[in-house]
Formats: structure tokens, C-alpha cells, sequence
């Protein structure tokens, strides 16, 4: 295995906070004595990325997603534990580094906004020292992998969402990095824009073996792109694996939908795992997955069935489940 | 070997400059309109021309009415290009996180906010010519030919009193790392900055205990000494530009220390 182009050992990182107390005794209190108290977004994460990986980032809002990849890329320093990024400390922001990473944020942009894409790309391309020629041959690639044309001379303002998030990918790839960081990069996308992104970046990733770190609250982004997930919760790494692992781990059981040909008494299916619903000939069951193939089996053998179906309950409700499990 | 990446140094950091002040200055063509009505503010040396043309003034600074205006009309084109707003657009972009995306670029970011004071002066010389052509009109005795000689030196001062603004400017931008609310320095800056420049009134014109303190800041270098080589005033350049030169020798280095400690606290508090 190569070196990890992502290292993270006990990254942490806590913020002091002014508390105020709403009011006007709560506003003099605030002038007069000010309490602060610490809030720790990040504990102790460890974890490394392989060159090359598509790793997916998951947790609720104020999990601490945000702030990691902010770690990452030097935005922000830790309060403790030690980030790698490409053989470089992020927070030193030396040029080294800054050449080989991009964040990517949904919600905030780096094109000028009153003027057309191509003009930030010419002043991005002087920027990382880009030959014009390369510039413009990188800028033709992309905006065709990008489905973009004209509207790289239109003004920024006048594109719509998606554009705008495609040139400002456009925008954040120029300089060909080799470690990607995106944070909701397909927010406020219509269906058919998500789609588009998420092929695009499948696609970069295929092309230039980029190392991707990708938060979405659309777990469409991460089922089409990532083979691994890290999941995070109040600011601990609750997962680090595979989707499928994250699915067994959070749910032990798998569904059984049945449709029968005749109705029986609940009694029926007493032993065969857990009832969930039962409504005239729909029977919906959940059994342990160490025992699907042999309680299926004893299913179809007793009943007449006219259809069957075994499924995973889907990710969302899944890790959904937990956050409100845990608080 | 080192002079081949000396040479290449130069060069991307020129291309970096030309991208920059072109993008810059078609952003500020957008902005045309809001641009005239800035450089129709900048109209104070104007009113106080006015002002002093109707009193004794003149001697009492020392000048003849004649060269009083031109100090002040001079004083116009001065203010016109040294105008620096760095401290409310830099509040603005670090308060609401969009300093960001600018850290993660390998260059310093204050770059980019001295070349869109550039492309503004430069969008600007239209609207200061109109304006300079129209008091000329109005009073053909104000207009006066500068040698070419005293005309590059007075651009150079221009150029020297803009670039001791941004600095002071970025000293007191830098602050808002730690207050959020830089801007309110700057309103307290704009009095003596008003008074001690020159912009108001010829310093001459102030009681001697006055101008002894206005020597002592770096004032007077900002309006007075590049209206005055403009005027065609008598001034010492070698010393004007050499305090020019010295104030930006203390306040460089100040304000990039202040950037340092500044952007390890934004860091910290969460960027």
C-alpha cells in the first residue's frame, strides 16, 4: 500500500464561544461580563486516504464535517492532532501545498461574480503559474467534460445554480489538484444538475486519479461515488468502511416483503423474525441477516408466495435513525 | 540557473499582475455609474476652493488667490487617485468567510485588493477629467500647464500617497480580526486625516503648533506634498518623498506582522 495522501491522527479542534443571554440584563451582562465557553466540533479523528480514493463524508448538520475539511486544507488550524495533506502540514499553506488541493464549498464562490467565468479563469491560471496555452487547453477539456459552452462568457451572475456550481468546479480544477475537497457540492441542484456533477466527478476521478473528500446531504452523491464512507457524529468518527458495512452495522436485520396467496392469522409468522406490518396479504418482515437464507427458505416452503422482495431499509432512515438514537 | 527562476519569477508575477488589473478593471466598467457618483463625492478640495475664494484667505497660507486654487484643484486630482475603501471591502469578505476561498490560492490576497484600487483609478480618469474640465470652464484662470517634469513627479507622489493610504489602511483592516468592526477605526482616522492632509485647508493656513504636530504623522504626505509638486508650489521633494518612504518602511512591515497574527486567528476562530 502507498503512502497515505491523507492523514488525520487525533485531529481536534475546539472553538470559544461568547454566551449571551437574550434580553436587556442578558445584553448588559454580555458587555460587562462576558462568559465564554469552549465548543469542540472535532475529536481525536484518525483516519488516512489512499491516493486516488473517493471517500464520502457523512453526519448531521454541526457534526463537524465542515470544520475538518477546513482542517485539511489549511483554512483552519487544529487545536490538536496531527493533518497531512500530500506530504505537506495544511495550516502552513505553503505554495507546495496549495498547488495540489482545492475546496470546493457550495455556498460560497471564488468567480467574480459581475463578470463571465472565463475572466476568473484567466486570472486562476496566472495565479498557479499555468502556461496560457495549457490554460486554454485545460479550460476546453474540462468545460466539455462539464458540459459548459457560452456560458463561460457570460456574466456569473446571470447563470443559473447549476452553472454557476459547474464553472466553479471548472474553476477549482484548473490547476489540475491532486487532492479534491468538495462540501456540498451539488446543494440547491435540481435533480438532472446533481446527476451531472456526480458524473463529472466520477469521471475527473477516473481521468487524473484525484483523491476525493466529499460531504453531501444527498446520499445519491454518495452511493454513485463513493466506495468508502466515513461517517461522523458530534465529532467523533462513529464509521470508516464501506457502504454496505455502514448498512449491516447500522441495521443487523434485512426486510422481507411478502405478498401471499392467502391471508393468515399473525400467529403464522411468529418465529421467522421480527413483524413489522401485516395488511391482508402483505407481510412485511425483518430478519437477522445471519438467518435470511434459512428463515426465506422455511417462508417459502410453508406459504403460498406470490412475491418476494429483501432489501436493506434505506442509508438515510438508517443513519437517520442513529443521530436521534444518540442525541 | 538562479537567474533562469528569477526570470521566471518575474514573469508569472507580471502575468499574475496584468490578469488581475484586467479583470479588476472590467469589473469596475461594470460599476461605472456607481464609480462617477464616487468621484462626484470626492468633490470637498472643490467646495473648499469656493470657500476660501471668498475670503483673505490666500495670503494667510502664504499663496496667491491664483495659487491657491490650483492647490486645491490639484488637491482634487490628489484625493481622486488616492482614494482607499481596503478596510470596508476587507471587513466585509473576512466577516463573511469570503477571504476563504482567497487563502487557498498561492497568492497573498491583499493583492488583489491593491489591483482593484488600480483598475478603479484607472476607471476613474474619465470622470476626473470631465469634472477638472468642467471648473476649468466655469473659471479659465484656474487652468494651468504643469511641466512635464513637475507633472511626472506629481503622478509619482499621487502614486507614493496612495500606496502610504492602502498601508495605514491595511494596519487598521487588519484589526478587524479582532474587533468586526474595523470600519469604525477608519471614521476615526477621517478627522485628522481631513484636517492634517491638507485637504481642507493649505497647512500653512493652521497655527504653527498645529502644523508641527501634522509634520509628525503621515498626514501632510497623503494630500499636501503631491498637490503642492503638482501646483507648482515650492516643496522639498527628496525630503517629501523620503518621508513618504519612511512611513511606508514603518507601517509595511507592521502591517504584515498584523496580517500574520491576524490570519492565525481567523484560522482559529473558524475562517
Amino acid at each position: 500500500m502507498s503512502a497515505p495522501i491523507v492523514l488525520a491522527e487525533g485531529l481536534s479542534k475546539s472553538f470559544r464561544v461568547a454566551d449571551k443571554q437574550p434580553g436587556f440584563s442578558g445584553t448588559l451582562r454580555h458587555l460587562l461580563r462576558r462568559r465564554y465557553r469552549d465548543v469542540e466540533a472535532v475529536r481525536g479523528l484518525n483516519f488516512t486516504i489512499q491516493p486516488g480514493e473517493v471517500v464520502g463524508f457523512l453526519g448531521p448538520n454541526g457534526a463537524g464535517k465542515t470544520t475538518t475539511l477546513k482542517m485539511l486544507s489549511g483554512l483552519i488550524h487544529p487545536s490538536a492532532g496531527r493533518v497531512e495533506v500530500a506530504g505537506c502540514l495544511p495550516q502552513r499553506r505553503q505554495e507546495r501545498f496549495l498547488q495540489q488541493i482545492t475546496l470546493v464549498m457550495g455556498n460560497r464562490q471564488q468567480l467574480i461574480w459581475d463578470l463571465p467565468p472565463l475572466d476568473s479563469l484567466r486570472v486562476n491560471a496566472a495565479v498557479y503559474g499555468i502556461d496560457p496555452i495549457e490554460a486554454k487547453r485545460r479550460i476546453t477539456e474540462l468545460a466539455d467534460m462539464l458540459e459548459l459552452g457560452e456560458e463561460l462568457h457570460r456574466p456569473v451572475r446571470k447563470l443559473s445554480l447549476g452553472q454557476r456550481m459547474k464553472a466553479e468546479l471548472l474553476a477549482a480544477l484548473l490547476h489540475q489538484p491532486a487532492v479534491l475537497f468538495l462540501d456540498e457540492p451539488t446543494l440547491g441542484l435540481d435533480v438532472n444538475a446533481q446527476a451531472r456533477v456526480r458524473d463529472f466527478l466520477a469521471n475527473y476521478n477516473r481521468r487524473t486519479g484525484a483523491t476525493v473528500l466529499l460531504t453531501s446531504h444527498y446520499m445519491g452523491d454518495i452511493t454513485a461515488l463513493c466506495e468508502r464512507v466515513l461517517l461522523i457524529h458530534q465529532g467523533h468518527l462513529f464509521h470508516d468502511g464501506s457502504l454496505d458495512a455502514l448498512t449491516s452495522r447500522l441495521a443487523p436485520c434485512r426486510e422481507v416483503r411478502l405478498e401471499l396467496r392467502q391471508v393468515h392469522p399473525r400467529e403464522a409468522f411468529e418465529g421467522f423474525g421480527t413483524i413489522e406490518a401485516q395488511q391482508g396479504h402483505q407481510v412485511r418482515l425483518l430478519i437477522p441477516r445471519e438467518q435470511l437464507t434459512q428463515q426465506v427458505g422455511l417462508l417459502l416452503s410453508r406459504f403460498e408466495v406470490v412475491d418476494l422482495e429483501v432489501s436493506d431499509p434505506p442509508i438515510e432512515e438508517l443513519i437517520g435513525g442513529l443521530f436521534r438514537q444518540q442525541g | 540557473m538562479a537567474r533562469r527562476s528569477v526570470l521566471q519569477s518575474v514573469q508569472r508575477a507580471m502575468r499574475i499582475a496584468a490578469a488581475l488589473l484586467s479583470s479588476q478593471y472590467a469589473y469596475m466598467l461594470e460599476y461605472r455609474a456607481e464609480i462617477a457618483l464616487w468621484a462626484l463625492s470626492g468633490v470637498l478640495p472643490l467646495i473648499m476652493l469656493a470657500v476660501w475664494q471668498g475670503s483673505d484667505g490666500a495670503a494667510a497660507a502664504g499663496l496667491t488667490p491664483q495659487g491657491l486654487g490650483r492647490y486645491f484643484l490639484a488637491a482634487f486630482v490628489v484625493r481622486q487617485f488616492s482614494v482607499v475603501w481596503l478596510i470596508h471591502v476587507f471587513e466585509e469578505d473576512a466577516l463573511q468567510g469570503k477571504l476563504s476561498p482567497q487563502l487557498l490560492q498561492p497568492l497573498q490576497p491583499l493583492w488583489r485588493y491593491l489591483a482593484a484600487h488600480v483598475a478603479e483609478q484607472a476607471t476613474r480618469v474619465p470622470f476626473v477629467a470631465l469634472m477638472l474640465a468642467s471648473v476649468v470652464v466655469l473659471q479659465p484662470g484656474l487652468l494651468w500647464l504643469p511641466s512635464p517634469g513637475q507633472l511626472l513627479l506629481g503622478i509619482l507622489a499621487i502614486q507614493a500617497a496612495f500606496v502610504l493610504r492602502f498601508l495605514l489602511q491595511t494596519l487598521v483592516a487588519m484589526l478587524c480580526f479582532w474587533s468586526e468592526r474595523a470600519a469604525a477605526l477608519d471614521r476615526l482616522l477621517l478627522i485628522p486625516y481631513l484636517f492634517l492632509s491638507g485637504l481642507v485647508a493649505p497647512l500653512e493656513s493652521f497655527p504653527p503648533a498645529v502644523r508641527r504636530i501634522a509634520e509628525y504623522t503621515p498626514f501632510p504626505a497623503m494630500v499636501s506634498f503631491p498637490a503642492k509638486l503638482l501646483a507648482g508650489e515650492s516643496v522639498e521633494v527628496g525630503a517629501g518623498f523620503l518621508n513618504i518612504a519612511l512611513w511606508c518602511a514603518v507601517l509595511f512591515p507592521l502591517s504584515r506582522l498584523l496580517w500574520r497574527a491576524g490570519i492565525r486567528r481567523y484560522s482559529a476562530m473558524g475562517a
